[in-house]
């Protein structure tokens, strides 16, 4: 009884594997590769690869269509929310931004981009609230709010197919390297870093789950684990909890350099927003 | 004065040496001595039990070594990890001793890159949240278990 269950579950697993690295299904519209050359030799991975290539056909398929694609409920929240005027001065983002599929078609693959203004790096949910509080009047969005997610995925998508580009030079070389180190830090009671395995052992099960590149491209992402669509900050949480470490706050300083660094390793990936991941 | 600096060498000392069940003194995580790739003797002063010990190894809150590794004597159990070396016959390969120097604290075995989880061993500095703050991830006779486990993984 039991042996038969775990035939089931390797007979899956193979499955799996056979496809992998195959592109057996079509990938999401816009999308043209999920595997790409390092873009130098130092580059820490021989080969880049988007979370896509290390799933499950069924995960998969329902990433390539966007009319079964779950996380096309929260770019609908975001696309009503765009133009709703809110906040004291009767503004929405359409008012300054005019047309999504325009303005909003490349920054979602260069996120965190430097802020003149803040002197520090600023993400996409940051920005969204900065233009909420300062130009609109609004209250910030909570982090892993319904809205905050809805806009953020709804920015991200129109860069989907775009390739990953941030600057990592000038200001933002400090916060480069507190990202960097950050992601060779081994933490937590099992004592172990980023690198230790989404570098060391990509394409290797640990127990259930099948380690990718821990890419960001893909976020946000809906989790059929979480039911529901999450942000790249909570995904890092999580990873820091299953070592027994304490995580990280979302929109912490630490996570916005961990967020730099992991899409600069993940450069040339093409957005994929929103992306399905197990 | 005196009666308090007594009081808090003897509870200092009681941290050192725990007693075991059986009345054994138990090495305390800080008191292992790991010489030539080995611990030498029990750290609770008994053997384990094989059958605790492959719980511990299966169970996802302990040891959770299939998260890592696979091993057939397991096969029941859906999903074995592929991220370190597969544990059959390692009884073979390996002496009691040296089982129990990689449970402790595999990097002094393996190296400072290893990724396989010091279990007997206590992190400071690491962020470890609060409910495992200076504890390890197993007890000495839950380490002494998976030994007496493993030792039955012959071939
Ligand atoms: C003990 C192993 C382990 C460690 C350490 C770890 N992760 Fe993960 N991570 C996983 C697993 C398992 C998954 C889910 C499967 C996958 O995509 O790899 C995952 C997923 C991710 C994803 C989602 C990838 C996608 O395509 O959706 C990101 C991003 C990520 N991790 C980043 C990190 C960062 C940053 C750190 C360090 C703070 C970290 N991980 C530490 C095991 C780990
Ligand atoms: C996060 C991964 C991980 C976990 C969890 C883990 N190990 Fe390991 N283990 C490894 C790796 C990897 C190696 C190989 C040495 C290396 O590459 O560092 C190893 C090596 C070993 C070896 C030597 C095997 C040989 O044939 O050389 C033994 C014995 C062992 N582990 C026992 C255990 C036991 C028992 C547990 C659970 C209590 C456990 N491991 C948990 C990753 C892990």
């Amino acid at each position: 009884m039991r042996v038969s269950r775990f035939g089931v579950a390797m007979a899956g697993a193979l499955a799996g594997g056979m496809f992998i690295g195959g592109h057996a299904l079509a990938l999401p519209e816009g999308i043209e590769t999920v595997k790409v050359a390092p873009p130098s030799k130092d580059h820490p991975l021989p080969e880049i690869v988007s979370g896509w290539n290390f799933r499950a056909p069924e995960t998969q398929a329902l990433q390539s269509d966007d009319f079964e694609n779950p996380g096309f409920i929260w770019v609908e929240q975001g696309a009503e929310l765009w133009d709703a005027v809110d906040g004291s001065e009767g503004k929405a983002c359409a008012s300054c931004h005019g047309d999504a599929a325009e303005s909003m078609a490349s920054v979602g693959a260069e996120m965190p981009k430097w802020s003149e203004a803040k002197g520090k790096p600023i993400n996409l949910e940051q920005q969204i609230n900065a233009c909420r509080t300062e130009r609109m009047g609004a209250k910030a969005w909570k982090w892993e709010s319904g809205e905050l997610l809805g806009m953020t995925t709804f920015v991200r998508n129109q860069s989907r197919g775009t390739p990953v580009n941030v600057q990592t030079d000038g200001p933002m070389k400090p916060w480069f390297e507190k990202g960097q180190n950050l992601y060779y830090a081994r933490v937590g009671q099992l004592d172990l870093a980023c690198a230790n395995c989404h570098q060391d052992y990509y394409g290797k099960r640990i127990r259930a789950d099948l380690l990718s590149q821990g890419q960001s491209n893909g976020f946000p992402t809906y989790r059929l684990k979480w039911q529901k669509i999450g942000s790249l900050h909570r995904r890092f949480k999580g990873c820091m909890k299953q070592v027994r470490a304490k995580p990280y706050k979302v929109g912490s300083d630490e996570f916005l350099a961990l967020e730099l660094y992991v899409n600069w390793r993940g450069e040339g990936l093409p957005v994929e927003a929103p992306a399905v991941r197990q | 004065m005196k009666f308090r600096f007594k009081l808090g060498t003897a509870l200092a000392l009681a941290a050192l040496l725990p007693v075991a069940a059986n009345g054994a003194a138990m090495v305390a995580p800080d008191g292992v001595q790991i010489k030539d790739g080995t611990v030498a003797g029990s750290l609770t002063g008994a053997a384990g039990d094989p059958a605790a010990g492959k719980k511990w190894f299966v169970g996802r809150k302990l040891g959770n070594c299939l998260a890592c590794h696979a091993n057939s004597d397991t096969a029941s159990e859906p999903f074995h990890g592929q991220v370190g070396p597969a544990l059959d016959g390692v009884a073979a390969r390996y002496s009691e001793d040296e089982m129990r120097a990689i449970l402790v604290n595999s990097k002094q075995i393996f190296g400072d890159a290893t990724i396989m989880p010091a279990f007997y061993s206590i992190m400071t500095d690491k962020r470890v949240r609060k409910e495992f703050e200076g504890k390890t991830i197993l007890t000495a006779q839950q380490v002494e278990d998976v030994i007496a486990y493993l030792k039955t993984l012959k071939e």
